[in-house]
C-alpha cells in the first residue's frame, strides 16, 4: 500500500495529484524551488522539501535530489506529474531502484516512446498509422512544407515549420539547440506538415495484467505554437465521422499493447478532415488536458494510476462517457503581442461559479490552478496560470458556461489570454467544431484577440477607474477629504487624468458639479455612485457596475462589458526613467542568449541585433530602424527585465551630432 | 444633539422668485470671476501657451493633489478699478501633497505679471492668511515687478511683502518659491527670503539689475544667464536650491519639498466621518429673501451648514433677534452667533458678548452669520444704554483669541458690521453672499439724512430748500451708496476673501476650519473692561 506520495513536480499538477491522495487518505509530500518556496502546492501538501535554485536543471529535473527528498520526507511513492522528468526513463528506473513505488508506466515503455523517431518505427510495426519520416537531409521542395520537431520534444518545443527549403538549415539548427535546452538531447527529425490537420488524443489506462481501457478521445487542436489552449472530450471531428472512434481506439490500444504500458496514458494523432488518422506520438503520463476526460467519465484518474502502481486490477469494459468537456488553458501571456509570455505579481484571481467534482453531475466549472493571489509568476516556469474545465450535457452548454465563467473572471496582475479564449469558445467555427491546428491563423488574431471590451466599454472603464481613484483619494486624503472632490470657488479647468488602456491613451477631463459628473466626451453618461472600489454609470438610461481595484498605477475594471487594465500616468514624468530616444526595450523578460552586432555597427532596419530566450522560446530582436548602434548595455547569458534597453540606436553616426542621447 | 427642522416649502412662488433672483446674481458673479480667469486675455494666454508656458491656474492644478480642494481667495480683487479684475496674481489654499498651503502665483498674461497696488493689497492679504494659520506658503513666480505708473503706491509698502516673508521663515512657517521666469530686482528677494528656492532651466531669471541697468551702472557687458538664470544660482550663486528640467518639474519638486517638511498642524484633529446637514443646500437659493428688509430664519441656514443639521441653541428665548448656540462643521466644532431680525438690541449684544466668552472658555472656533441693519437706535434704547451694551459686544469680538470666521448673508450696516466682527475686526476668513450688502446705513437712509442736515442747513440760513435739487441729489446718493455698498464692489476692495455661492458655504466653512486648525486654537484670557 502507498502510504506517502512525493510529487515530483509544482504548481496546479501538484495539487491535482495532492487532491486525490488527500481523497484517498494518502500522505503527500511537496518539492520546490526557491521561487517556489510560497507556491500553494508547498503550503497545501504534508510536509515540503527544498530543491535549491531556480533553474529547472537546477531543481525539478535533479532526479537524485528528488529521490533524496522522498526518502528524506519518509514517502513511499513518487507521481511525476507531467513535464520535467515525467517522461524519462532512467528517472523512473532511479525511483524503483530506490525502492519506491513509481506511479508511471513501466521504464521500458517510456524509453520505448522517448524517441519519437523509434517509436514511430514501433507503431507502423504494431499496425498503427504513421506519417513519413523524413530524414532531414532528404528533405526535397516537394515534400514541402515540413515540420522540425526535436526527437525527444513535447510540449511544442523545438518544433519548426518550414515552407521554403533555403530555411531548413537554420531551422534545423535553432530547433535542436532549443531541443537541447529543453530536453537535453538535440536530435530533430521532420514530418510531412498537415496545415490544417486535427490533434486528437486517446486516454488509454492500463494495468500490470493485461486490462487497457480507452477512456475515451480528446480533441486539442485549437494550439499556438503547437501548445494547446483549447481542448475538449470527446472530439467533435470523431463525433463526426462514423466508425472513427472504433479505429482509434483500436490504434490507441494496439499502441498501448505493443509496449506493455501501464498505468495512464495518451496516444496522439494527427487526423485529417475525412478521419484519417496518423499516429504522433504516445504521451508517458498524467496529460494536462485529463480533467476533460474525468468530468465526460465520472473517473478519478489520479487514484485509478495510484492503483495501478499499487498492482490494482481494471474492472471490466472501459468505461462509458457522457455529456461534453472542454478545458482551456489560461496563461499569462499577451496574444496579440506574438504571444509573449508575461511575468509578475498575479494580484488578484477570482474564478467564479467554482465547483470541483467528477462526480457525474449535469454540468459545472472546475478550475486546476496553482496560482492564486500574490502569486508571482516567474521566467523559469511555464506561464500557465489555470486550467478552467466546464461540463455540460451539450458542447454548446459546456462552451457557453465556460466563456461565461471566464468572462467574469476576476483576474489582476497580469495580462492573459482571457479574452482569447472567450473569443474562441464564442467563434461560430469552434461552435460548428469546426476546430483544427490552424484555427488561430485562418481565423486571425486581430478578431481572436480583441479585446473583449470594445472602444466604448473601454471608455467606460477608463472613467470609471478615474471616478473610483478619485474617490479613493478623497477617502485616503490626509486632510479635507470630506470635501467635494475638486471643488474650486472659481472654475478655470476640469480635473484631468491620463490612463493607458488597451487600446491606446485615454485623456479623462471632468468634473463634478452641484448637477452631477461633467465628464467631457461622456455625454448622457451620469454618476449613479462612486466608490474607490466599485461605481455605477448611466449609460444613457442603462446602469453599469464597474468593480475598480488598484496596484500601484495599475487600474484594473472589471465589468460585464469585459475586463480592461490601464495604467494611470504619473502628472510628473519621473527623471530618471528618461529612455533614450531610439532605444529597443526588451519585450518580455529572459535572459539574452546572443547578441550579432557591436556598439558602432551600422545596422539595416530588421536586421537581428539579438536573441532573447524566454519561456524556453528564442525571440529575435531586429533593428527598428537603420542607423549605427550607440549603446548595447547587455551580454550574452544576461537576464534581462521587461522594459530593459537592450540597445540604443541612433540614426547619425556616432561622431555626429548626439545630442538627442542624453 | 438638536436636528433642526425646517419650514421651507420649495413649493411657494416666494422660494421659486427668490431662486431665480440668487441664480441670476451667481452668473452675474460667474460673467465677472470669468474675467479674472482669463487673465490678459486670448492673445497673450495664446503667446505664454506658446513659450510652453503653463498659465497660473494651470500651474496651480498641477501643484495641488488631486481631486482635492482649491479656496481660491479674492478673485474679484481691482473690481471696480482701473486695473483687471483679479489683480494680476491667483491666491488661495490648496493642498500639496497632503498639505495645506497658502499658494500664491502671478499672472503672467496680465501685463508681465506685474503688481499694481490690488495685486500688493491681495498679496499681502494671502501673507496674512499664511501667518495667522501658520499655513506654509508656495509662490510661483514670474513676475514683472511693479507697475512703474502706480509706483507710489506699492514700492514703499510692498517692502512688506519681503518682511513678511522671513518673519513667517522666522515663526516656523516654511516658505517656497518656485520661480517660472521673471522675478528681478525688488522681486528677486522673493527667492531670496525663501526657505526653498526651485528655478525652471533656461526660464527663470533672477538678478537685481538686468543687462542694461548694470551697463549703466558698472559698464560691464552681461547677459540674462550669467546674471540670473537658474543654472548659475544652481550652480555659482547658490539661491537656487533644485534646478528644475522645466515647469512640471519645477512643480513635481515643489510637491516634494512640502512632503519632507514634515508638517504637522498644531490644532485639534476634526472628528472623523462628520454627517452632512440633513436638509438640502440648494435651498438657500430660495430662503435668501431678494429685498434685504424681509428678515429670514438663520436656524434654515444653519440647518443646511452644520453636521447633521444638529445645532444647540444657547439661550433661545433671550435677545432673540441673534441666534446663539453650539454646532459641529466638518467635524470641528464651532459656537455660531447669527442675526435673527436684522436689529441688535441690548439684550442681544449682552447674549452676544456672553457667548463669546463662552465658546473662548471652551477653546471652540466662532462662526458669524451677518445679516443686520445695526444696533438699535432711539432714545428709549439709548437711555437703556446700547452704546455701552454694543460695546460690551465689540469688546468681547476684538479680545476674543479663538478663530473667527464671517460670512456676510444679508444686509451688514453700521456698527452691526463691528459687532458681527466684520473685517476690521480680524475674521481668519470673511466670505460674502452675492446678494449681501454692507455700509454705514442703507442708502435711503443715508441719503435721506443728507437731504435732512442740507435742509436743516438751508432753513439756517433762511434759504428756500431747493426740492428739485434735493430728489436730485437724493437719486444719485443713493445710487452711489447703493453701487458702493455691493459684494462685488467690497470684494473688489478686498473687504472679504470673496462671494461665495451661497450653497458652497459649509464647503468654504469646512475648508476655512481645517486651515485655522494647522494653527493652535486658544481661548481669550483676558478683555478690554466690560462697561456693566
Amino acid at each position: 500500500m502507498i502510504t506517502r506520495v512525493l510529487v515530483a513536480n509544482r504548481g496546479e499538477i501538484a495539487r491535482r495529484v495532492f487532491r486525490t491522495c488527500r481523497d484517498l487518505g494518502i500522505a503527500t509530500v511537496a518539492v520546490y524551488s526557491d521561487a517556489d518556496a510560497d507556491s500553494s502546492h508547498v503550503g497545501e501538501a504534508d510536509s515540503a522539501v527544498r530543491l535549491p535554485g531556480n533553474a529547472p536543471a537546477d531543481t525539478y529535473l535533479r532526479a537524485d535530489l528528488l529521490i533524496d527528498a522522498a526518502q528524506r520526507a519518509g514517502a513511499d511513492a513518487v507521481h511525476p506529474g507531467y513535464g520535467f522528468l515525467a517522461e524519462n526513463a532512467a528517472f523512473a528506473r532511479a525511483v524503483i531502484e530506490a525502492g519506491l513505488v513509481w506511479i508511471g508506466p513501466p521504464p521500458d515503455a517510456i524509453e520505448a516512446m522517448g524517441s519519437k523517431i523509434e517509436s514511430k518505427v514501433l507503431m507502423a510495426a504494431a499496425g498503427v498509422p504513421v506519417l513519413d519520416d523524413l530524414p532531414p537531409d532528404t528533405v526535397a521542395a516537394a515534400d514541402l512544407p515540413v515540420i522540425v520537431k526535436a526527437s525527444a520534444g513535447g510540449g511544442g518545443r523545438g518544433m519548426r515549420i518550414v515552407r521554403e527549403l533555403a530555411d531548413l538549415p537554420r531551422e534545423i539548427e535553432l530547433a535542436g539547440a532549443e531541443a537541447a535546452a529543453a530536453f537535453g538531447d538535440p536530435t530533430v527529425f521532420c514530418e510531412p506538415y498537415l496545415a490544417t490537420g486535427h490533434h486528437i488524443e486517446v486516454q488509454v489506462m492500463a494495468d500490470a495484467h493485461g486490462t487497457v481501457w480507452t477512456v475515451g478521445e480528446r480533441e486539442c487542436s485549437i494550439q499556438r505554437r503547437h501548445q494547446k489552449v483549447v481542448e475538449e472530450a470527446p472530439s467533435p471531428l470523431v463525433e463526426r465521422i462514423d466508425g472513427m472512434r472504433a479505429h482509434l481506439f483500436d490504434a490507441a490500444r494496439a499502441a498501448t499493447k505493443a509496449i506493455a504500458y501501464t498505468g495512464a496514458g495518451t496516444v496522439e494523432f494527427l487526423a485529417d478532415d475525412d478521419g484519417r488518422f496518423f499516429f504522433l506520438e504516445m504521451n508517458t503520463r498524467l496529460q494536462v488536458e485529463h480533467p476533460v476526460t474525468e468530468c465526460t467519465t465520472g473517473l478519478d484518474l489520479v487514484a485509478i494510476q495510484l492503483d495501478v502502481a499499487e498492482g490494482g486490477r481494471l474492472g471490466g469494459e472501459s468505461p462509458a462517457t457522457q455529456g461534453h468537456s472542454i478545458e482551456v488553458r489560461l496563461y499569462a501571456e499577451d496574444p496579440a503581442q506574438g504571444w509573449a509570455p508575461q511575468s509578475g505579481t498575479l494580484h488578484r484571481v477570482d474564478l467564479p461559479g467554482v465547483t470541483f467534482t467528477t462526480a457525474a453531475t449535469p454540468s459545472g466549472i472546475r478550475v486546476d490552478s496553482g496560482a492564486r493571489n500574490g502569486s508571482v509568476v516567474g521566467i523559469h516556469y511555464d506561464p500557465m496560470l489555470a486550467k478552467v474545465i466546464s461540463w455540460a450535457p451539450t458542447r454548446a452548454q459546456a462552451a457557453r458556461m465556460l466563456a461565461g465563467t471566464l468572462e467574469r473572471a476576476t483576474i489582476h496582475g497580469l495580462t492573459t489570454n482571457r479574452d482569447l479564449l472567450v473569443n474562441v469558445l464564442r467563434h461560430r467555427a469552434f461552435l460548428a467544431g469546426d476546430t483544427d491546428t490552424a484555427f488561430f491563423d485562418r481565423h486571425g488574431l486581430d478578431v481572436l484577440a480583441a479585446p473583449l471590451a470594445d472602444e466604448q466599454a473601454e471608455r467606460l472603464s477608463a472613467l470609471a477607474a478615474t471616478l473610483a481613484g478619485d474617490a479613493n483619494d478623497r477617502v485616503h486624503a490626509r486632510v479635507l477629504g470630506g470635501i467635494p472632490s475638486g471643488w474650486r470657488n472659481v472654475v478655470s479647468q476640469p480635473q484631468r487624468v491620463d490612463l493607458d488602456g488597451p487600446r491606446g491613451p485615454h485623456a479623462i477631463t471632468y468634473r463634478q458639479t452641484r448637477e452631477g459628473l461633467r465628464a467631457d466626451g461622456f455625454d448622457g453618461v451620469g454618476l449613479v455612485s462612486v466608490a474607490p472600489t466599485e461605481v455605477v454609470l448611466d449609460d444613457r438610461g442603462v446602469r453599469r457596475a464597474f468593480t475598480v481595484a488598484r496596484y500601484g498605477s495599475e487600474s484594473y475594471v472589471d465589468s460585464a462589458l469585459g475586463a480592461v487594465r490601464f495604467t494611470v500616468l504619473d502628472r510628473f514624468p519621473n527623471p530618471a526613467d528618461h529612455v533614450p530616444p531610439g532605444s529597443l526595450l526588451a519585450p518580455m523578460p529572459g535572459s539574452v542568449v546572443r547578441i550579432a552586432a557591436a556598439v558602432g555597427d551600422v545596422v539595416a532596419a530588421g536586421q537581428p541585433i539579438l536573441w532573447l530566450e524566454a519561456m524556453k522560446m528564442q525571440h529575435q530582436i531586429n533593428a527598428p530602424t537603420a542607423g549605427v548602434i550607440a549603446e548595447l548595455p547587455v551580454r550574452a547569458g544576461q537576464q534581462v527585465d521587461v522594459g530593459a534597453v537592450l540597445v540604443v540606436i541612433t540614426r547619425d553616426a556616432p561622431e555626429g551630432d548626439t545630442r538627442e542621447l542624453h | 444633539m438638536t436636528v433642526l427642522k425646517t419650514a421651507v416649502d420649495p413649493g411657494t412662488a416666494e422660494y421659486a422668485a427668490n431662486r431665480e433672483a440668487m441664480l441670476g446674481k451667481l452668473a452675474e458673479l460667474d460673467t465677472e470671476q470669468a474675467k479674472a480667469v482669463a487673465g490678459g486675455g486670448e492673445k497673450y494666454v495664446t503667446r505664454h501657451h506658446q513659450r510652453g508656458k503653463l498659465l497660473a491656474r494651470e500651474r496651480i492644478e498641477l501643484l495641488v493633489d488631486p481631486g482635492a480642494p482649491f479656496l481660491e481667495f479674492s478673485p474679484l480683487a481691482a473690481w471696480g478699478s482701473e486695473f483687471p479684475v483679479g489683480a494680476s496674481v491667483v491666491t488661495g489654499i490648496g493642498v500639496v501633497n497632503g498639505v495645506e498651503c497658502v499658494i500664491n502665483a502671478s499672472d503672467p498674461t496680465v501685463r508681465g505679471g506685474a503688481s499694481n497696488p490690488w495685486t500688493l493689497r491681495k498679496t499681502l492679504r494671502a501673507g496674512e492668511i499664511a501667518i495667522q494659520n501658520r499655513l506654509p506658503v508656495i509662490g510661483l513666480v514670474e513676475s514683472g515687478g511693479a507697475d512703474l505708473p502706480t509706483q507710489k503706491e506699492i514700492f514703499i509698502p510692498g517692502g512688506q511683502i519681503f518682511r513678511d516673508l522671513t518673519r513667517k521663515s522666522a515663526a516656523g512657517i516654511p516658505t517656497i518659491a518656485l520661480v517660472f521666469g521673471n522675478s528681478t530686482a525688488g522681486g528677486a528677494y522673493i527667492p531670496g527670503m525663501s526657505d526653498y528656492v526651485v528655478m525652471v532651466k533656461e526660464r527663470a531669471k533672477v538678478f537685481l539689475a538686468g543687462p542694461p541697468l548694470v551697463k549703466m551702472a558698472t559698464g560691464e557687458e552681461s547677459d540674462d544667464e550669467s546674471l540670473g538664470g537658474a543654472e548659475m544660482h544652481a550652480r555659482k550663486s547658490g539661491l537656487a536650491d533644485y534646478l528644475a528640467l522645466d515647469e512640471r518639474d519645477a512643480i513635481r519638486i515643489g510637491r516634494e519639498i512640502v512632503g519632507r517638511l514634515n508638517w504637522r498642524k498644531q490644532g485639534p484633529a476634526p472628528k472623523p466621518d462628520p454627517a452632512p446637514p440633513i436638509h438640502d443646500a440648494e435651498d438657500l437659493l430660495g430662503i435668501i429673501p431678494t429685498d434685504l428688509k424681509t428678515p429670514f430664519d438663520p436656524r434654515e441656514v444653519i440647518a443646511r451648514i452644520v453636521d447633521a443639521s444638529d445645532f444647540d441653541e444657547f439661550k433661545p428665548l433671550y435677545g432673540s433677534s441673534l441666534v446663539t448656540g453650539w454646532a459641529m462643521l466638518h467635524g470641528y466644532p464651532v459656537g455660531i452667533l447669527a442675526n435673527a431680525r436684522g436689529v441688535l438690541f441690548s439684550e442681544e449684544a449682552q447674549k452676544a458678548a456672553q457667548f463669546i466668552q463662552l465658546a473662548n472658555r471652551a477653546d471652540t472656533p466662532l462662526i458669524f452669520l451677518q445679516n443686520t441693519t445695526g444696533y438699535m437706535v432711539g432714545k428709549e434704547y439709548e437711555q437703556a444704554g446700547i452704546i455701552k451694551h454694543g460695546a460690551l459686544m465689540i469688546n468681547a469680538v476684538s479680545n476674543s483669541t479663538v478663530p473667527h470666521l464671517t460670512v456676510t448673508m444679508g444686509a451688514s450696516y453700521g456698527a452691526g458690521n463691528y459687532g458681527m466682527c466684520g473685517r476690521a475686526y480680524d475674521p481668519r476668513f470673511l466670505f460674502t453672499w452675492p446678494n449681501a450688502k454692507s455700509a454705514v446705513m442703507g442708502p435711503a437712509q443715508l441719503a435721506g439724512v443728507l437731504s435732512i442736515v442740507a435742509r436743516q442747513a438751508a432753513e439756517g440760513r433762511g434759504q428756500v430748500y431747493d426740492e428739485d435739487a434735493d430728489a436730485k441729489m437724493r437719486e444719485y446718493v443713493e445710487a452711489q451708496i447703493e453701487a458702493e455698498s455691493l459684494a462685488a464692489f467690497l470684494s473688489g476692495r478686498l473687504y472679504d476673501d470673496g462671494i461665495i455661492d451661497p450653497r458652497d458655504t459649509r464647503t468654504v466653512l469646512g475648508i476655512a476650519l481645517s486651515a485655522i486648525h494647522t494653527a493652535p486654537v486658544e481661548g481669550a484670557t483676558g478683555y478690554g473692561v466690560f462697561r456693566l
